[in-house]
């Protein structure tokens, strides 16, 4: 059927080709696939692309699961997600910057192979002895080796080429960075995992647009809302993804709204189904994972009080948790106050001063989000007068002194600009053992209650009007610098508009001499702890600021391999680790990326300039400005955004980008070997194509054969040392291995 | 014959009258007694000092902007004859005599007002009708936070008008190439020529005006694909043309720019010291007049300062002094408690060194002369206490996983002497280099431990008077500029007695070489400087977030008069602010529903009228968005001002999607007349808005305290009164 085609209708400059064109096993892809299995050499096309396909899961599997148990000890993030894997087994509330899947995958596969959960992953380098860690790292591996087969079947699918589905699946399985995050217990090969099981559903749901709403098709929607989901479900970055699986979404929908056969009904339907599919399945199963985490997690730990009040009464062991305390606020009480604001901290105060030149030299107040003594704050009297037998409860309207029970500083405030806020006043301890001055008084009011209504703990909104510069207590949530032990900003707001920043409610209440009753906290709705973890989680991110001195990775150091991270491992005698990149891949990639531009400008200005080329050459730009142009398109949103991020950045964040990276280098070289023949003789190009493959098949296998000590392990001298076996490997300076 | 010439004779005297119109009360509203008030309004403290340095001649660098801004400024003060000697410190500070105040606004001024002509030009050259750009120049003119904007010696006035003049020449090129069809004529090529100056110009202004210039190369880019898709046209002179002009022109006179701007500085001047030690000595004055005549080459036996390349927290050099680190620290570590070594920001005789060759004794240069070579071990004295510079095996006292670095003193506690430093040219041409005053980037390698002398960057508490620590780095990876040092000031010692070498180290270096750098490497020192030096980003009590802009919750107070209520205040036109929100919105919303439409090939406007939608949309309101959207991703301190550029273009949306909705929409005549009458309406509104505001654009007359707080529209808007 091939040689058919290619002979007809074609000139002189297509026989010349012919050869080239036939003998890769090359199938159409404007052929009807319904047609395919009757064709005797595309049947057996199938069968090479499946012996292909096991070929590459067997060597990768074994990649990535030989040495999986070494080193016995924790490894870099181990430290972290192992730690809350153990959470998850003991049911112990934490908190963490990203979302819950992948701890949860990692906790589920630990309990299933028999870890209990004891193990404290306290720090890098910790033998783990006893502890069976086979599981979690062996799901870690799993999944991390299922990318090249992914990477292989996506290929595969954009370009029909196998050659190009192999490339792009050595250049992983090869990478010694790929193997080496694959190994450990971490979030990224989960993620990466997600990511590429979305990609691979997405292309496979593009190619059934000739047959819609058949199950296959509906089998690809449901697959790609489904891992979308899970990519996010592990960590933020999964929102590059579903941006690319999005931009690809609308041009379909862009595509069949132009196709005028179909009424707008039929569009319709096409809409509906990919906004259950794309936006209402994923969705679901988010808020799904998240409901799975707060049922599982329903113990109290170290997270909880970077929480609102209202969300700690859940957790089983937390003073909140069937709280009994004095219901109403009175005068005298030791109590905790508590910023509305999402994820608020404590009013909170110690013995540091502001600096010089920050306002005046006093006491500083800040809000903290862990629970301290330094949280405590007792109510006074306006006056001196000491509080006298029966104790009074402090109503709206009340004029109130704040002292700190540690320092006995009264909250004071003044006409001096705030710290970091500067249209605020600053907010100090002042005083000792509570003498101070008119400054220190404060009036207590409830939000939307009247003059006399009492203060009910926990659940009243209060916010503290400063008497004498008529401005309110408010905390900024801006994170102040390292002499505020980078707690939060507290000010006095001139700007009376009620928002959370400036409404605060009373948490802890101690009065031995008001009776205790039981509180039943109002419960939050599933929807408000959602929200309130979010926005946790956001700002955790954000907080993640590169300390000043810290050695920082810029997103320009990744592409080009400029330097990896110590996984295990600093000194000779130690068993060293170190996550880096093939050098020969990475810098091929790069190499591709240019190329790619290049051959992609030539491809589109020639198509522009209406240029007549053959079947075959039209199909090779279609593969390049498509297919190419989806991974591409890939490429920079899992890399670009990096730039913009105010946060502490690693080497590994650029694997995801990495793999598409792989995959266009793997379209455009085979495109690139295909076309030679544009560029050199026939003979030549013919020589070139077969003689690139062999040379990229050597290349792969011997600078993995010199790298794989950085995979999997090495000893003895570092590499600076001219006397060690990796001496010659340090292409670079920067490498530190 | 007659008749059939007078009308478009008459019609063309109606553009005139209106163009020239709106010019004239643009000059009016703009310059009309700029004069006043007679005192430094707002940012003008701010780009005064710039100003004075410029008439003073004295090198500065300025990380807000490229220097064309502050060099237009500067030129009506040297035509004004300023002198540059004001203190520029105060807000509300009065000009003496010497200040030419009206000279040193009227440039902006000009500038602000020929945006209104402008504004009425590119709604032309966007196919509209003269009615509707008469109504956009309005809108310009009485937008009062553009008016004070421009009456200022502030540069946003000066920014928009490039940006519009960058518009509007490319727009008249492409109409004048279109309707020619061929290769256009040189009248054509003189505004793409144009459109490529004030792309270079609005970019040498402001950084923010490469947003826009980007947006320009985008629309000739695409322009350019379709004249590639047109088979008939030769395309490689007229896409060479375009490419001269919008991208090479730019780029020279952006470069430009800097080499006017150095070659006018030539002195050396208050920001010196963030500059390499190469640079400085190229200016007159300052450093240069200490190094020139420096020898060159390092000797053993040289007496040298050595300066950290690394700026950061603040340029400093190796300095030792008669102090020792203390015995434990006040986390309980314990020191070595030998002399302290830190880094110190400032010019002092502790600074000096000597270098001197560990087989010898002798501390003088030797004749001739033994350079110093990449390689090479040397010791290093300090001059005045006589002590070796060392580290070992000590936790450095703020950053413990280094080496802690000192002059050695011997306290007989088994802590041997390690002081010798192996000589590593960062910069070297070949391995023999030899050690070249200033030139030469060097890093000092210990040859026990391999540490490298480094610059942590932390600052020691009280016991180390705040100097900057300095350690020795065992983990060394990759350049890092804070572990490179240079030396500076360099002498040949000539005495062996420490007496005599202390009055050497006191006295002045002289001989003679001089140095100098070629204009490229000095521009690109400076503008890496410029683009990496960091300004505090402390928030400032008018600072705002892009978000408060959009809707005006944030104005900013420029000037309040010495004794009574006259304030001047960036508050806009808060009619105008909403309709062109509501503009905005409506035209993308619009714009959608065409191009859904016509996706399914229902075409209600015809093609010709779509063209132009699309190519207004491009303009203005991709205007707006690269104007205004890139300041989400920025972390300095904002203001409302940063918003004018971005306004002007949302404002001129509203005329465009009433000419659309007139002719378009609107089906009978009847519709039509209300619409215009709503229209005559608002523009009144617009009138009555800006006339009640007037006193706070303009700063007179005073206002009372109540008629002050009546203007306070919105609750967050900060209007100063006066307590009696």
């Amino acid at each position: 059927m091939h040689k058919a085609q290619s002979v007809r209708g074609r000139g002189g400059t297509v026989v010349r080709n012919r050869k080239a064109y036939m003998d890769n096993g090359y199938t159409d892809a404007p052929v009807n696939p319904a047609k395919k299995p009757s064709n005797p050499s595309v049947s057996t096309g199938r069968h090479n692309q499946t012996y292909a396909l096991m070929f590459v899961v067997i060597l990768s599997f074994s990649t990535r699961f030989f040495k999986v148990m070494e080193p016995p000890h924790i490894c870099w993030d181990e430290t972290h997600f192992g730690k809350m894997g153990s959470y998850y087994i003991n049911r112990t509330f934490f908190f963490d910057v990203h979302p819950p899947l992948g701890k949860m995958l990692i906790g589920l596969a630990g309990y299933l192979t028999g870890y209990d959960g004891t193990f404290p992953f306290i720090k890098p380098g910790d033998k783990y002895e006893h502890h069976n860690y086979l599981g979690m790292r062996g799901l870690c591996a799993a999944l991390g080796s299922c990318l090249p087969p992914f990477a292989f079947l996506t290929v595969l699918e954009l370009s029909h080429s196998p050659a190009a589905a192999l490339i792009s699946a050595a250049l992983i399985i090869f990478d010694t960075g790929c193997i080496t995050i694959s190994q450990y217990i971490l979030l990224d090969p989960i993620l990466m995992f997600f990511i590429m099981a979305a990609v691979l559903s997405m292309v496979k749901f593009n190619r059934q647009i000739s047959s819609p709403f058949s199950p296959s098709w509906w089998l690809w929607l449901i697959l790609t809302g489904v891992n979308l989901s899970c990519a996010l479900g592990v960590k933020f970055v999964g929102l590059f993804v579903i941006l690319l699986i999005g931009l690809n979404t609308a041009r379909d929908l862009w595509i069949i709204l132009g196709d005028l056969q179909l009424s707008l009904v039929d569009f319709g339907r096409h809409l509906l189904a990919r906004i259950f599919g794309l936006i209402v399945l994923p969705m679901f199963l988010y808020t799904t994972i998240f409901a799975v985490h707060f049922v599982v997690l329903n113990r109290s730990g170290p997270g909880d009080g970077f929480f609102s009040s209202s969300f700690q009464s859940r957790l089983i062991g937390n003073n909140l948790h069937n709280a009994s305390m004095p219901e109403y606020l009175a005068y005298g009480s030791v109590i905790t106050v508590k910023n509305l604001r999402i994820a608020g901290g404590y009013l909170h105060s110690h013995w540091h001063l502001y600096p010089e030149g920050v306002g005046a030299r006093q006491q500083q107040v800040t809000a903290y989000h862990h629970k301290d003594y330094n949280n405590l704050w007792v109510v006074r009297r306006q006056g001196d007068g000491e509080d006298s037998g029966a104790p009074d409860l402090v109503r709206h309207g009340d004029i109130i002194r704040l002292e700190h029970k540690e320092t006995t500083r009264n909250l004071h405030s003044h006409f001096h600009e705030a710290p970091l806020t500067k249209k605020h006043f600053q907010v100090t301890g002042y005083g000792i053992n509570g003498t101070g001055d008119p400054n220190d008084l404060w009036q207590v009011e409830v939000c939307g209650g009247r003059k006399g209504d009492l203060v009910k703990v926990l659940r009243s909104k209060i916010r503290f009007l400063h008497l004498s510069s008529h401005c309110v207590l408010h905390s900024s949530g801006k994170t102040l610098p390292k002499w505020g032990w980078e707690q939060v900003e507290v000010t006095c707001s001139p700007y009376l508009k009620d928002t959370p920043n400036s409404q605060w409610n009373i948490e802890d209440h101690i009065n031995p001499k008001l009776a205790n009753i039981s509180l039943s906290v109002l419960k939050p709705s599933f929807l408000e702890i959602l929200l309130e973890s979010h926005i946790v989680m956001i700002r955790g991110n954000s907080g993640l600021k590169p300390k000043d001195n810290e050695m920082n990775s810029k997103p320009w150091h990744w592409p080009i391999n400029y330097q990896g991270l110590r996984f295990s491992g600093v000194n000779e005698t130690e068993y060293r680790v170190y996550l880096l990149g093939n050098p020969v891949i990475w810098w091929l990639n790069l190499v591709c990326l240019g190329l790619y531009v290049v051959m992609v400008a030539t491809a589109s200005v020639s198509l522009q300039r209406g240029l007549q080329l053959d079947e075959k050459r039209r199909e090779h730009c279609r593969v390049l400005m498509q297919g190419g142009g989806m991974l591409f398109l890939g490429w920079l949103l899992h890399y670009l955004p990096f730039y913009s991020m105010g946060r502490i950045l690693y080497y590994h964040h650029y694997f995801p980008a990495m793999l598409f990276s792989s995959m266009l280098t793997s379209i455009t070289l085979d495109t690139f070997l295909q076309n030679s023949d544009l560029l050199f003789n026939p003979a030549t190009a013919q020589n070139l194509k077969w003689g690139g493959r062999a040379l990229l098949s050597i290349a792969f296998l011997y600078s993995f054969y010199l790298f794989h000590p950085l995979s999997y392990g090495m000893r003895g001298p570092l590499a600076h040392d001219p006397s060690s076996s990796m001496a010659n490997l340090r292409w670079m300076d920067s490498w530190e291995f | 014959m007659l008749a059939s010439l007078t009308p478009p004779i008459t019609l063309k005297l109606e553009l005139d009258v209106l163009l020239l119109g709106v010019t004239f009360l643009g000059l009016l509203t703009r310059l009309g007694g700029i004069q006043f008030p007679k005192a430094a309004v707002f940012d003008e403290v701010y780009y005064g000092q710039l100003v004075s340095l410029y008439v003073k001649q004295i090198f500065f660098i300025d990380e807000s902007g490229p220097p064309l801004g502050h060099m237009v400024l500067a030129l009506g003060a040297y035509l004004g004859g300023f002198d540059g000697n004001f203190a520029w410190n105060r807000i509300g500070a009065e000009y003496p005599s010497n200040v030419p105040v009206w000279n040193l606004r009227v440039i902006p001024a000009l500038a602000g007002a020929l945006c209104v002509p402008l504004g009425y030009l590119l709604v032309v050259e966007l196919g509209y009708s003269h009615h509707t750009a008469f109504v956009a120049s309005l809108l310009l003119l009485m937008e009062n936070s553009l008016i004070v904007q421009s009456r200022f010696m502030l540069l946003e006035s000066v920014l928009i008008f490039f940006l519009l003049l960058a518009m509007v020449s490319y727009l008249r090129f492409y109409k004048l190439w279109s309707f020619a069809s061929v290769v256009p004529s040189s009248a054509g090529w003189a505004w793409l020529v144009l459109s490529g100056f004030a792309c270079g110009s609005a970019v040498g202004v402001k950084y923010m005006g490469l947003f826009t210039y980007l947006l320009l190369l985008g629309l000739a880019s695409v322009h350019m694909w379709q004249l590639i898709g047109d088979r008939n046209l030769s395309t490689v002179r007229s896409g060479a043309g375009r490419l001269l002009a919008l991208v090479l022109i730019p780029v020279l006179l952006y470069l430009g720019f800097f080499y006017v701007h150095l070659t006018l500085l030539y002195r050396s001047g208050p920001h010196d010291q963030m500059m390499s030690s190469a640079f400085q000595a190229s200016l007159e004055g300052g450093l240069a007049r200490i190094t020139q005549g420096q020898p060159l080459e390092v000797a053993y036996g040289s007496q040298v300062t050595l300066r950290s390349l690394s700026s950061k927290p603040v340029p400093c050099w190796l300095h030792s002094h008669k102090a020792n680190y203390p015995i434990r620290y006040e986390n309980g570590r314990g020191s070595s408690h030998q002399q302290q070594v830190t880094c110190y920001p400032f010019k002092d005789v502790n600074n000096w060194w000597i270098i001197k060759d560990p087989g010898r004794q002798n501390l003088g240069v030797s004749s001739p002369p033994r350079p110093v070579r990449h390689g090479d071990i040397v010791q290093l004295l300090h001059g005045m206490t006589s002590r070796f510079l060392n580290t070992h095996d000590v936790a450095a006292p703020i950053s413990p996983h280094s080496q802690e670095v000192s002059g050695y003193i011997d306290f007989n506690v088994s802590m041997p002497l390690q002081n010798l430093w192996k000589v590593d040219i960062a910069n070297r041409e070949s391995e023999r280099d030899i050690w070249k005053t200033i030139l030469s980037e060097v890093r000092l390698v210990h040859v026990n431990t391999s540490a490298v002398l480094k610059l942590s960057g932390a600052s020691l508490p009280d016991w180390g008077f705040r100097q900057l620590e300095v350690v020795g780095e065992k983990i060394y990876k990759g350049y890092q500029q804070s572990a490179l040092w240079n030396v500076e000031e360099h002498r040949y010692g000539r005495t062996e007695e420490q007496k005599e070498r202390e009055v050497e180290l006191q006295s002045p270096t002289q001989t003679d070489v001089s140095r100098n750098l070629s204009f490229m490497a000095r521009f690109m020192e400076l503008q890496w400087k410029m683009l990496t030096v960091k300004s505090e980003d402390s928030e400032h009590k008018y600072s705002s977030s892009p978000l408060e802009w959009i809707t005006m919750d944030t104005n900013i107070a420029y000037w309040l008069h010495p004794s009574n209520n006259a304030q001047i205040h960036l508050i806009g036109n808060l009619v105008t602010w909403v309709l062109a929100n509501i503009a905005l919105a409506g035209y993308g919303l619009l714009t959608l529903i065409y191009l859904l439409r016509r996706r399914r090939k229902i075409e209600d406007i015809p093609e010709a009228s779509w063209d132009q939608v699309v190519q207004a949309g491009i303009v203005c309101a991709g205007g707006w968005a690269v104007n205004y959207l890139p300041f989400f991703m920025m972390e300095k301190t904002l203001f409302l001002y940063h918003y004018l550029p971005a306004l002007t273009f949302q404002i001129l949306i509203i005329p465009i999607l009433l000419e659309h909705l007139y002719i378009h929409v609107l089906r009978n005549q009847f519709q039509r007349q209300v619409f215009g009458g709503v229209v005559l309406a608002v523009l009144c509104l617009v009138f009555l808005v800006y006339h009640i505001f007037s006193p706070i654009t303009y700063g007179y007359p005073e206002l009372s305290s109540d008629q002050l707080s009546g203007l306070r529209w919105r609750e967050s808007w900060d209007i100063l009164l006066r307590k009696r």
